[in-house]
């Protein structure tokens, strides 16, 4: 069977299984739509939440932007993991004892007011459609490069089958759904790694191989190799950073606060039965993603080394298959600059310009040509670090039924991923928006209507967003993380643990925070990009990091304000009191 | 009253706990893994380097430790005071619709 029939194989079971649980685990009334009935067991939850939370830039693009970045790339290891020690200690137990259905409704009675509601659904609609327009685009990557269709006929498949689950099953079915698509991506994720770390190093596991000697008799180890390469074609050393110390420190804490803010993933910990579920359902989704994110750092490094082993000074006419598939899709570009035919790789830009523009012609040696003037230096290769993960199998040359695997992987990751995004969106819209702000009077059978409805809307917007991508989709990321640590952490926070934070303080602080970070983002990366370097940033903290700013702005002006306003009424200062305790009593 | 009491009983230990938790964290990804990183990277774990081995794979081992460590103290603590859940039915719907029925009267 070729690879295509193969990724088609797994891909279609996959996706069969997904339908059949969707169906089998539908909704029936609102509390199985938002919240799964309340009844899912902690450790499916965790790997629930851990499907949930590893999206396609955990799986695609995390270990390609580490192979390219060295250490720097630790801020997402770091940031993307730490999160869930704030989430378990700070806030999961405390937001399932108070039981609602979402983060809004929290905001919302503990601060009793409607105008809080409204302010956090906000910032949950910017945080969760900037997110999930990723995810949707990941699709399209995967379909059209290992399934050979059109990427917009992509996006509409997989916006059909986030359709079935999330419209018609809810919460219900994307917790069960998600369970399976977590099984799905890790194993997809660790097999490759597995073999490429025996390949590279002989030990089973990436996380040991990362610190391995090299099988290949020169008794170096792989970071020696890397090192000592990589400062050979004129980067830096693998283990070092480029950053500046300030700046890594406020990119890993706004990651990290931002992911225990993020509202896809607080809600999961509404879905199990108990307080001390929600500790221990936490707990194992940490374990869940640790599993992927410890092999991440091995599967980068292997992958560059297996990378630069590879291109380095071959003839562009003996390349493997994967370089001129990815050429095809204009991810990776060579262009010859000494005219030997060969490919030369080094550190620096091959060309002006971000990303190449292809001209409709071939070179002599069947390279596609490209528009942008070359520049100076000896570098020849451009390649987009989004492929490291998907074509490492090929570039270790493992079997096609691993690539195969990998694709489906892929896709388990952004639409579980998405599902959970577009159920956060759908029951902000249908719940906080209609129900408990416009109108009340709403029966149970008409929110579940319009929690439908808002999903299938939902799933069309990113659907849109995943066929007509902004060009900066990944530059909103950062969108995403800084808004969810500099408005809804705090919120959440002091809502808990500060027992006179009253409404006018909550909301000041929201509104400050959301503010500040969003304008600082908007300033360096639409308004004036030409200024987005050190020198001309505040604190020297990049727009990335600025979350952690927005965080200490909100919480300082929320302090200011509740000295100078009423305290909340006593049946707040109550169910504060209440929340604390995990007892039902 | 007396119930009071445990509550607040209840509420220091557990500051207390999260407090000693998070300087923990704090140390193995804020510390070891960033401020610190050159120091320890003069120190070799099996072939890492020990800082950048903090940065990108120690630290997220820590990570779950703390959050299973705080797990299980946090089910004694609330064993010995007599507050644990863990013998509770399934506690989700009388909650929910008190608090409900408290809101929309």
């Amino acid at each position: 069977m070729t690879t295509t029939g193969l990724t088609y194989l797994f891909v279609g079971l996959s996706f069969t299984l997904y339908i059949g649980i969707a169906v089998w685990s539908r909704a029936k009334n609102t509390k199985d739509f938002y919240v799964a009935g309340g009844h899912v067991p902690p450790v499916l939850n965790g790997m629930a939440t851990a499907a949930d939370w590893m999206s396609a830039a955990s799986f695609i693009s995390m270990a390609g932007i580490i192979a390219f970045a060295g250490y720097d790339g630790s801020v997402y290891l770091m940031g993307w993991t730490g999160g869930y020690v704030l989430l378990a200690l700070l806030l999961a137990p405390y937001l399932r004892k108070f039981g609602q259905f979402t983060v809004p409704d929290f905001v919302g009675e503990r601060y009793y007011s409607r105008l809080a509601r409204v302010v956090a659904v906000v910032c949950l609609l910017i945080v969760s459609f900037t997110y999930v327009a990723g995810q949707m685009r990941g699709v399209g990557i995967v379909f059209s490069r290992f399934l050979e269709v059109d990427i917009n006929t992509g996006v509409f498949i997989g916006m059909g089958i986030v359709f079935l689950y999330a419209v018609l099953g809810g919460m219900k079915s994307i917790t069960y759904t998600q369970v399976a698509q977590y099984c799905v991506l890790i194993f997809a994720y660790m097999v490759p790694a597995i073999f490429i770390s025996l390949m590279v190093t002989g030990h089973v596991l990436p996380q040991t191989g990362l610190g391995a000697t090299l099988v290949d008799g020169s008794g170096q180890t792989v970071l020696e190799r890397l090192n000592g390469t990589l400062t050979e074609l004129g980067f830096g050393a693998y283990t070092d950073g480029s950053k500046s110390t300030i700046d890594v420190l406020a990119i890993t804490a706004a990651l990290m606060i931002g992911t225990a803010g993020l509202p896809h993933v607080i809600v999961r910990f509404f879905t199990v039965p108990k307080v001390s579920d929600a500790r221990r359902s936490a707990g194992w989704a940490l374990v869940f993603i640790a599993i992927l994110y410890t092999s991440a750092p091995g599967v980068a490094a292997f992958a560059r080394l297996n990378f630069i082993d590879t291109v380095q000074n071959t003839a562009y006419s003996e390349m493997p298959a994967w370089f001129r598939n990815w050429e095809d899709i204009g991810l990776t570009a060579w262009t010859d600059k000494n005219q030997d035919g060969r490919l030369q790789y080094s550190a620096g830009n091959p060309f002006e310009g971000e990303r190449p523009v292809f001209t409709d012609q071939r070179g002599e040696n069947g390279e596609r040509l490209i528009a942008n003037a070359p520049t100076g230096n000896t570098n020849e290769i451009y390649v987009d670090r989004d492929i490291m993960v998907l074509a490492n199998p090929e570039i270790a040359n493992l079997p096609d039924w691993v690539i195969a695997l990998v694709a489906a992987g892929g896709l388990a990751a952004a639409l579980s991923t998405a599902a959970g995004l577009l159920l956060v969106i759908s029951t902000s819209i249908s719940h906080d928006l209609l129900k408990k702000t416009f109108f009340s009077r709403l029966s149970e059978k008409q929110e579940l209507l319009a929690a439908r409805i808002s999903a299938a809307f939902a799933v069309a917007v990113a659907g849109y967003f995943g066929i007509n991508p902004p060009g900066f989709v990944a530059q909103v990321v950062a969108f995403a993380f800084g808004l969810a640590a500099a408005s809804i952490f705090p919120a959440l926070f002091m809502g808990i643990f500060i027992k006179s934070m009253n409404r006018e303080g909550a909301i000041a602080g929201m509104l400050a925070g959301m503010i500040f970070t969003f304008g600082y983002i908007v300033y360096f990366k639409f308004m004036a990009p030409e200024l987005n370097n050190a020198a001309h940033w505040l604190f020297g903290i990049s727009p990335e990091g600025i979350g952690v700013i927005g965080m200490i702005l909100n919480i300082s002006v929320a302090l200011v304000v509740v000295r100078m306003t009423a305290p909340p009424p006593e049946h707040i200062k109550e169910l504060v009191q209440n929340i604390r305790l995990p007892s039902v009593r | 009253m007396k119930s009071d009491d445990v509550g607040k009983k209840y509420w220091r230990a557990n500051i207390l706990l999260v407090v000693k938790l998070l300087v923990v964290w704090f140390l193995v990804s804020f510390g070891a893994g960033i401020l610190f990183v050159d120091g320890l990277n003069q120190f070799h774990l099996f072939g890492f380097p020990l800082g950048f081995w903090f940065a990108q794979q120690g630290s997220i081992f820590v990570f779950v430790i703390l959050i299973f460590i705080y797990i299980s103290a946090m089910q004694k603590l609330e064993r010995r005071l007599g507050i644990s859940d863990e013998d509770d039915p399934d506690s989700y719907d009388e909650k929910a619709e008190n608090l409900n029925e408290g809101h929309d009267s």
